[in-house]
């Protein structure tokens, strides 16, 4: 079979997996939701002051909730053999890393970007900034998944990995946070958000040659 | 570099240049120190707390050429399979991670009576703050292991990794900062007022401090080829 | 040239300017220190299983990474 054969069975069956386990992603979204809805708590319910703090706060939710379910990414192929057969059945270390890169991304990331209008309604966040949010979190959260394959794939089989993948992951997300509230922010201001969409997806198109290189070389390490 | 390749020889070596290094670091830092806390005057505008330039300066830069360096022989140890690329990224990581820490720390100090606050979210701090953060990865995905090898592997992918997006790192950080800080903020590398001949120490001490580091570095590197040599000892002693 | 009591006084800017100077000695040395005191440590043990006349292993020419 192809290389791009085995892609796409990786592909619907861990996708399969993640539509078996939809309490666990479900799980992941309801974070995402909780996080943010802590921060009126936090910082009282003014609707001004959340409709000025939304983007930020809806952020740095949605990085919480991703960076949750990064961790599991290549454990229970590991740990029952899968990912070594996968190897030897013929499909090439960068491809499967981009994979999974992706099933991450659908199971989480879209997801999260696809409940945010809900919570930026309780947030007062103007509607005609909904777009802007949808984009920039969807734009960023591709960059994220990246992110979290090379972390997973690092701290596979680390003994003490915990806090590891976010210690490891959210230093290198800072340049997607900060973007991804500008966008938002620049809207609000009736500035354009093309730039930094723009710069994003220039992120996220550096990080997949990285990503492609670093993700094996981790995998590798923990095969050998 | 293949002539430092074999760990038997490097350590000879190390030991040879050792006592120079230490020494060179010693004097260095010692006339850097002596100069920019006695012989130059006090600045006009910043009063003595200019001085503390003296030692952030050289930290904030040592923290960026460690991490380079580091970045360097990660990919020596990867991609051309230096036999010491590894140990010398990992133990050069706590050394980079202390020059972070006092980088801020001495910021920390300087910006207390220069602005009237202990932190500022400017975008040099900013940037060195989150180096600090990546360091500390580096040094605990080192530890996460049980197989001291596999650590430093994953490392040296880490270590990698960050330094393509460092410069996205500081760009996004500093581009940020712009947009948040009044245009009236002095940087605190006080670029406004001070005179060139007041700079010459933050050279004399950058040099100092890098002695330093190589001197530190191959103490640091010098033990872990011991240790090596000392785990298979253990085995076979275990195996007899 | 300032009295030593000005130089101390670093123009009423002593609480900043010595914790700063001092803290850079201070982790420094500690590093330098700790990092000798390893090596140390590391030298003994190697020495004491060396003089029990354990051999190394005859090493396997096993491939880096």
């Amino acid at each position: 079979m192809s290389a791009l054969g085995l892609a796409r069975l990786l592909l619907r069956r861990d996708l399969a997996l993640a539509w078996r386990q939809r309490g666990q992603v479900l799980l992941a979204i309801a974070f995402f939701v909780l996080t943010a809805s802590l921060f009126p708590f936090a910082i009282g319910p003014d609707p001004n002051l959340l409709a000025r703090l939304a983007p930020g706060i809806l952020w740095v939710a949605a990085l919480f909730a991703m960076v949750l379910s990064m961790e599991r990414t290549f454990q229970a192929d590991f740990e029952d053999g899968s990912l070594e057969q996968m190897v030897l059945a013929g499909l090439p270390l960068p491809i499967l890393s981009l994979t999974k890169a992706l099933v991450h991304w659908l199971s989480s990331g879209l997801l999260v970007t696809l409940a945010s209008p809900v919570v930026a309604l309780t947030f007062s966040l103007p509607p005609q900034l909904y777009l802007t949010l949808l984009a920039s979190l969807a734009l960023g959260s591709l960059s994220l998944s990246l992110l979290g394959t090379i972390a997973a794939a690092l701290t596979l089989g680390a003994r003490r990995g915990a806090l590891l993948v976010p210690l490891i992951i959210l230093p290198l997300s800072v340049p997607v946070l900060i973007l991804g509230v500008m966008a938002v922010q620049a809207e609000a201001l009736a500035l354009s958000a093309t730039p930094h969409l723009l710069l994003m997806g220039a992120f996220f198109l550096l990080l997949l040659p990285v990503a492609s290189f670093a993700t094996p070389a981790a995998l590798r390490q923990a095969l050998d | 570099m293949h002539f430092l390749a074999n760990p038997g020889r490097f350590v000879r070596i190390a030991d040879r240049v050792l006592p120079w290094v230490s020494a060179l670091a010693v004097v260095l830092v010692a006339v850097g120190l002596y100069a920019g806390l006695v012989i130059v005057p006090a600045d006009y505008q910043q009063g003595d707390t200019v001085r503390i330039m003296y030692v952030h300066v050289p930290a904030a830069w040592m923290a960026m050429f460690v991490y380079a360096s580091l970045a360097a022989a990660a990919a020596s140890g990867l991609i051309w399979r230096h036999p010491l690329g590894f140990v010398i990224a990992q133990s050069a990581a706590p050394i980079g991670a202390a020059f972070t820490f006092l980088a801020l720390v001495t910021g920390s100090l300087w910006g207390k009576p220069m602005w009237g606050t202990w932190w500022v979210w400017d975008g040099r701090l900013t940037s060195v703050l989150i180096l600090f953060f990546l360091y500390l990865g580096l040094m605990a995905l080192v530890e996460a292991f049980d197989d001291p090898k596999r650590g430093q592997k994953a490392a040296a992918v880490l270590a990698l990794v960050g330094v393509v997006i460092l410069p996205i790192i500081k760009f996004s950080v500093d581009w940020w900062a712009t947009l948040h800080q009044p245009a009236s903020i002095m940087r605190l590398d006080g670029q406004t007022t001070i005179h060139a001949s007041q700079l010459w120490p933050v050279l004399v001490m950058a040099l100092g401090f890098t002695a330093y580091y190589i001197a530190v570095l191959l103490v640091r590197v010098k033990q872990q080829v011991l240790a090596s040599r000392l785990r298979s000892l253990q085995l076979a002693a275990a195996d007899a | 040239m300032q009295s030593f009591d000005a130089f101390l006084a670093m123009g009423g800017y002593a609480a900043y300017v010595w914790p700063a100077i001092l803290l850079t000695l201070a982790v420094l040395l500690w590093l330098a220190w700790s990092s000798v005191a390893r090596l140390r440590r590391t030298q003994k043990s190697l020495k004491a299983l060396e003089a029990l006349g354990v051999e190394r292993r005859p090493r396997r020419r096993k491939r880096e990474g």
